[in-house]
């Protein structure tokens, strides 16, 4: 029992530790990672529950597909892929580990006859002048030497970046640390929005599931504002924020724009979307008559009905801060609003601040013009705090340097023997044999003309 | 002198260099290749300094920003840069034949910005206004080129080893003759993903750190992150197959050849099919 246990285990770690499940693991998530980008995740819309029949819509939220990243079969293989990389690691670190720190010093014939590269010529003096001139050698145009006497002969050996050999093994721990990263933020940290009215402050933000989240300390906007180029396309979203905390104002009037967050205590407030308040603001409008006379100035509510001059009334129907994503061919703020004579049908129509003159073109009795609102607006803000994120950039900072150490780095080792007025010299190099023939070819050259 | 104008020409010389290679495959002669190569180089300055000029351009209108913010800009990057790889390994290994199947690449890339994109220059929208467009756009361009020019690679190995393993080789001489042997086709391969990776991994990252500073997410499964994922799996699947004894040759010159379509559906496919944080290249 005990031995077939021990044999099941072996055949478990030995799965593990293959590079072929490496292989079928990477490929496996590279082709179930479609799924995701082709079936909408999240709650699925109606619109498209309506494409897919009803079997494949129990089929896919069965499978998880609607939230395909986080089901259970796609962790899973994450999981063994994190296996498969330790284990994989821990297999054959050690081997590697053994070729850095107890390197052959040794080459004798059998050696000799594995390197592919190796040199072998007479040199005039005696061994000990020999070995000199050859550890000064290497030293100059290699790395400093280990010599080993043995036999009466000098074996002498040199090598380059080691470590780099490590380089692979880096990079597997990068992953790891990455994940770390990402469990840390996902266990103790949050993602969430709040929306704040200008000239308001909260401290209480929602989680994405809707949750009240408090901050423990007040954010305030004290003003938002969106400006637009001349094509109509959003130039900028700003909010100005302050943060009160213990009664105390901590930051005060801190521009946050797209791409420019806030951060306080370890909790970032991005800019993300913005709207009108819909409370209390007052639209304000000039009226004259077409024939003469000084304008007037009215404001009004949305839905309030103001009487003007000539006793007809005035009614705001809707307002913008763009219209340019109605009519295009115009830009700024504009308003619908609707005139009723004493006598005679309602009349709705458009006036735009950014064209005081518009109105005249639509010769009706009074020319309006528009001078905008001081509606409140409300800045809509994601707010994150995510403690692992800081091992997330370790890691991936730790992956950038492991695929340096593994992909451009080389481990060059060199050997030579000295015997009395015999010299031989073999080398290997861990990666780019063709570039180190060519160093080992120079090396050769310059030991010829010493 | 425009910016356009100076792409037009650019395009033109991608289009002589190529004729020239594939005389330089019919002819032999070596001068022809050299001229390939020389046109090549030729049309990568008035590049370069179109995408300079381009750059200037947007400033003189007042929003400057680098060309890189839309897919014609970015179509006309990924050309620069797979004509920037190509002339590193023309110069560092000279198998110039390899521009053959390297330059129509970048052709058609111009060739299609100049004929079906918008070539406007345009505002950035607030999510673009970052420093991190440059380090982004930079690095994965450069990645995906050198992907490219591994496919290049390794069309040129299949074909080769095709007609190797084929009885009737009456024709061997030609053509195929001109290829680099096979066992350095399939090293230039695992050399150009050998660059093409770290690049690839940095463009990742550097994207995940805009996402964090726009977004404070660095990571949301958004269809172009998981697809810039699936690439990197696929090479990174490539890399480990190397290990493995069986996979040199012909199957990793396909699955070289499959990263690369996966590449190329990253960058387009996601953006002209599926929605996202990346769709600037929809409807123009």
């Amino acid at each position: 029992m005990a031995t077939s246990n021990r044999g099941f285990l072996q055949a478990l770690w030995d799965f593990f530790c293959s590079l072929k499940l490496a292989i079928s693991l990477l490929i496996l998530l590279a082709a179930t990672s479609i799924i995701g980008t082709i079936i909408p995740q999240g709650p699925p819309p109606p619109e498209y529950l309506q494409t897919i029949s009803e079997a494949k819509q129990k089929l896919y939220q069965t499978l998880g597909f609607f939230d395909m990243y986080h089901s259970w079969w796609f962790i899973l293989l994450l999981y063994l892929f994190t296996v498969n990389i330790v284990a994989c690691s821990i297999k054959r670190l050690p081997r590697v580990w053994k070729m850095i720190s107890e390197p052959t010093l040794v080459m004798d014939d059998g050696f000799q006859r594995s390197l592919s590269l190796t040199h072998d010529f007479k040199m005039q003096g005696d061994v000990a002048t020999l070995r000199d001139k050859m550890t000064a050698f290497l030293k100059g145009e290699f790395a400093a030497p280990v010599i080993t006497e043995r036999d009466g002969e000098f074996h002498l050996f040199a090598q380059k970046s080691p470590y780099s050999r490590l380089g692979v093994y880096v990079v597997h721990l990068s992953i790891i640390v990455i994940f770390i990263g990402a469990l840390l933020g996902s266990f103790l940290g949050y993602k969430g929005y709040v929306n704040i009215v200008e000239g308001t402050g909260t401290s209480t933000i929602y989680s994405r599931s809707g949750q009240p989240i408090d901050l423990g300390f007040t954010v305030r906007c004290d003003k938002f504002s969106v400006s637009f180029y001349d094509t109509g396309a959003p130039k900028e979203f700003k909010s100005i924020l302050s943060v009160i905390d213990g009664g105390k104002v901590v930051i005060d009037k801190r521009p946050v724009i797209v791409n420019d967050p806030l951060t306080y205590k370890g909790i970032t407030f991005y800019q993300s979307s913005y709207g009108p308040a819909g409370e209390g603001g007052l639209y304000h409008f000039t009226v004259r008559e077409r024939n003469g006379g000084s304008p007037v100035k009215v404001s009004l509510q949305q839905g309030e009905r103001k009487p003007l001059p000539d006793g007809s009334t005035l009614q705001v129907l809707e307002a913008t801060q763009d219209v340019s994503q109605f009519i295009p061919q115009f830009s700024g703020p504009a308003a619908r609003i609707e005139v009723t004579p004493k006598a005679g049908e309602p009349k709705a129509f458009i006036v735009f601040q950014n064209y005081p003159n518009f109105d005249e073109q639509r010769g009706g009795k009074l020319v309006f013009n528009y001078l905008g609102s001081d509606e409140k607006m409300f800045t809509g803000l994601q707010v994150a705090k995510d403690p692992g994120v800081w091992v997330v950039w370790a890691g991936c900072f730790l992956m950038v340097a492991g695929c340096c150490m593994a992909f451009f780095m080389s481990h060059k080792r060199l050997w030579v023997r000295v015997r009395n007025g015999h010299v031989t010299m073999g080398g290997t190099a861990s990666k780019n044999p063709a570039g180190f023939q060519i160093l080992f070819d120079e090396l050769v050259d310059k030991l010829k003309k010493l | 002198m425009t910016s356009s104008m100076l792409f037009n020409i650019a395009t033109f010389s991608y289009l002589i260099s190529m004729l020239a290679f594939f005389a330089f495959l019919a002819t032999k002669k070596k001068e022809v290749g050299l001229a390939g190569s020389l046109i090549a180089y030729l049309g990568f300055i008035v590049h370069t300094a179109a995408i300079a000029l381009r750059w200037k351009e947007s400033y003189d209108l007042g929003h400057g920003h680098a060309p890189l913010s839309n897919l014609y800009e970015s179509v006309v990057f990924f050309a620069w840069t797979i004509i920037l790889i190509f002339g590193i390994l023309d110069l560092k290994y000279k198998y110039r034949v390899v521009g053959a199947f390297v330059i129509p690449f970048a052709l058609f890339g111009m060739a299609w910005a100049q004929l079906s994109l918008g070539s406007g220059i345009e505002p950035l929208v607030p999510a673009l206004q970052s420093n991190w467009l440059l380090y982004h756009v930079i690095t994965c361009f450069l990645g995906y080129a050198a992907f490219a020019v591994a496919c290049g690679l390794s069309i040129m190995y299949l074909i080769k080893a095709g007609k190797e393993e084929s009885p009737t080789t009456t024709q061997a001489g030609g053509v195929i003759a001109m290829f680099p042997p096979v066992k350095v086709l399939d090293d230039l391969n695992y050399k150009a993903i050998m660059v093409g990776f770290p690049l690839l991994t940095l463009g990742i990252i550097t994207g995940a750190a805009w996402a964090n500073y726009a977004w404070g997410t660095y990571w949301s499964w958004d269809p172009k992150e998981t697809w810039s994922l699936i690439v990197w799996f696929i090479y990174a699947a490539f890399l480990h197959a190397r290990f493995t004894r069986g996979w040199v040759g012909k199957k990793a010159a396909i699955l070289s050849i499959v990263g690369f379509a996966a590449t190329i559906f990253c960058y387009l496919g996601v953006n002209l099919i599926l929605s996202g944080l990346h769709s600037y290249g929809g409807g123009k």
